[in-house]
């Protein structure tokens, strides 16, 4: 429970960080950018959502810091962000939500498939040491880490779009079709979504795959293993269910805090692809000299990514005694 | 004593490039890019930036990957965007590296009000989800300079390393020998610099190369997304400048992908040497052949 307590209060330390430091950055760049745009808005905005962007990006300047950094704390809580300046004058908050599900589709099930791949892999690695995957896999992997993952999208586009003309290049689906819940457009969809969702398992697995093949390695050598293989166990329920199942904890966390950027899109992959999810949307929006989008789509993510790594630590203390009891 | 010590694990060090293929494979790559970064002009037939030959050519002699849509050589704008992306490696690994270290060990070494204050802030700063924190930066500072782009890169990247540090330094703490350096009466500065971050050498090594691992990706995202200073000789402005002439559907491929090989290569050299020491400071990584040698040459 204590531990639970403790982690709570890291939530909403980290929380009120993260709004903190949102409102401060606008405030303290030289020459504030978002004015001139801003300027354009005025007399066309309707008064209560002019005040919400004013507050949110330090404009105007005809109130204390104080007080305007109170607004923007009640503004954020209760969702009022403003309007959005490239999409104008669609509210920030359904724009956002236009875009959520192709993020959520895409990198969603992609970083899932990569989990579960790369951990599969890592723990047979390490449960064989000194095969052929164990000799393989890491130093692949390595190099494969190293490459921008933005720029694996480009090399996937030019080999299995333009030369062999497998896929197509660009977009979530092909413009001339409307959008129904239809077989021929679903298909289309996800016909769209493989190469992308190929670029994110391969430059997602190889972490997974080293991670837990390091963890691997720890708890092989672990004496209750050696107790489970001297009962003459089956190999195989060895190492899933004693071996594996202990490895996997640590790297929970690690898990979690990528689902929580599913919501951000994997963001260069996206902008590769044209790919319309949160993280295209987010360069779109500083392209565009969007900055009420862009304040949004970061807060949005920041909170994803906080109340995942908060649920896994529920999850780590509901599975793991050693932390409920240490602090 | 010092010295001594400092000589000793240079040795050691040199001792365990020559030893492992790892660590050599990617010493040598990293120390061929930096002679290149250092001389670039050796390097480079042409003027990188001069739009003067013939535009979208392909594989000649002339221009062994060919030029650009705007007439330059692809080769020679490579070789002099060594520079910016090693420099990015060296300076923010080097000060992210520096931030670690003394936030880290400071926190173990003083528990207490210090090591909460200090854990709860790299926490904090571990779990803002970085990227996008860069990208919202960089739009409001309007085409960022390289400092500016370091700057993001070390405020953001010190955390992971601290944390690792002062994990790795709290259970140095509570050793004999440094209760023993204590109970001698030894300054603060002499049982942290002299006893404890020596054994913590190749920890500290291997956050270096994850530092400038992560900027040199980091920054290269940036540039290609064009929140770089567009003007600057680097692979990420060539990525740039390629995505934007759609130098993938006008047939010139290896404008947009041999930057990205470049990045990689690089990349991959300070992966490589961070593998090997992190195998150097967790002997359970070691590949088993090696181990299985040794068994019987005893």
């Amino acid at each position: 429970m204590r531990f639970l307590v403790r982690r709570l209060g890291f939530l909403l330390i980290a929380l009120w960080a993260a709004l903190t430091v949102n409102f401060f950055i606008p405030r303290l760049m030289p020459g504030n950018p978002a004015e001139a745009i801003l300027a354009q808005f005025h007399g066309r905005l309707n008064p209560n959502s002019l005040k919400a962007i004013e507050v949110a990006l330090g404009i105007g300047g005809h109130q204390n810091l104080f007080s305007s950094y109170l607004e923007y704390l009640r503004n954020t809580v209760t969702g009022n962000f403003g309007v959005s300046t490239s999409y104008f004058p669609v509210p920030v908050t359904t724009v956002i939500a236009r875009a959520l599900p192709w993020s959520l589709g895409l990198v969603g099930v992609s970083t899932v498939l990569g989990f579960l791949i790369g951990t599969a892999l890592g723990a047979v690695a390490a449960w064989r040491r000194g095969g052929w995957l164990d000799n393989v896999l890491p130093p692949s992997f390595i190099v494969i880490s190293a490459f921008p993952y933005f720029w694996v999208g480009l090399l996937s586009i030019w080999l299995f779009s333009l030369t062999l003309n497998w896929f197509p290049t660009l977009g979530g689906y092909t413009e001339t079709a409307t959008p129904a819940l239809t077989w021929g457009f679903v298909g289309d969809v996800l016909w769209h979504a493989v190469l992308p969702a190929f670029t994110i398992l391969l430059t997602s697995v190889g972490g997974w795959i080293l991670t837990m093949r390091n963890n691997m390695i720890t708890v092989v050598a672990e004496d209750y293993v050696k107790m489970a293989r001297a009962k003459g166990l089956r190999p195989r329920r060895i190492l899933w269910q004693y071996a594996g199942r202990n490895a996997l904890l640590p790297n929970l966390t690690g898990f979690a805090m990528s689902l929580g950027f599913v919501i951000s899109g994997a963001i260069l992959v996206e902008f590769v692809f044209n790919y319309p999810g949160i993280g295209f949307l987010l360069l779109q929006a500083v392209s565009a000299e969007d900055y009420p989008l862009m304040q949004a789509l970061f807060l949005l993510i920041t909170v994803a990514v906080l109340v995942a790594i908060f649920i896994s630590d529920v999850a780590t203390a509901l599975l793991d005694p050693r932390t409920r009891s240490s602090r | 004593m010092i010295w001594r010590n400092a000589r000793r694990s240079l040795f050691a060090a040199w001792r365990f490039l020559l030893r492992d293929k790892k660590a050599m494979v990617g010493s040598i790559i990293l120390l061929i890019l930096i002679v290149i970064s250092a001389f670039p002009s050796w390097f480079t037939p042409d003027d990188p930036s001069a739009d003067i030959y013939n535009p979208g050519v392909g594989l000649s002699w002339a221009h062994p990957l060919g030029t650009t849509s705007f007439g330059q050589d692809v080769f020679s704008q490579l070789m002099a965007g060594t520079r910016q992306s090693v420099m990015i490696a060296l300076v923010v690994g080097l000060i992210s590296t520096v931030l670690s270290v003394v936030v880290g060990i400071t926190a173990a070494y003083s528990g207490g009000l210090v090591d909460d204050t200090l854990s709860l802030i790299t926490d904090v700063i571990l779990v803002i989800p970085t990227f996008p924190l860069i990208i919202v930066i960089a739009a409001y500072t309007k085409s960022a300079s390289f400092w500016t782009i370091v700057f993001v890169l070390v405020v953001t990247g010190w955390s992971y390393g601290a944390r690792q540090l002062r994990v790795q330094a709290l259970s140095l703490r509570n050793r004999d020998y440094l209760l023993a350096a204590r109970a001698r009466g030894e300054a603060s500065w002499y049982i942290i610099g002299v006893e404890l971050i020596p054994p913590m050498t190749s920890l500290i090594v291997a956050n270096f190369l994850g530092a400038a691992l992560y900027a040199v990706l980091a920054a290269a995202g940036l540039q290609f997304v064009g929140l770089g200073n567009v003007n600057s000789e680097s692979w990420g402005t060539m990525l740039y400048w390629a995505q934007n002439n759609e130098a993938l559907s006008a047939g010139l491929p290896l404008w947009a992908l041999a930057p990205g090989i470049m990045i990689a290569v690089l990349g991959s050299a300070l992966a490589l040497l961070n593998y090997a020491f992190d195998e150097v400071s967790n002997p359970a990584l070691r590949p088993v052949t090696t181990k299985r040698r040794k068994k019987v040459a005893v």
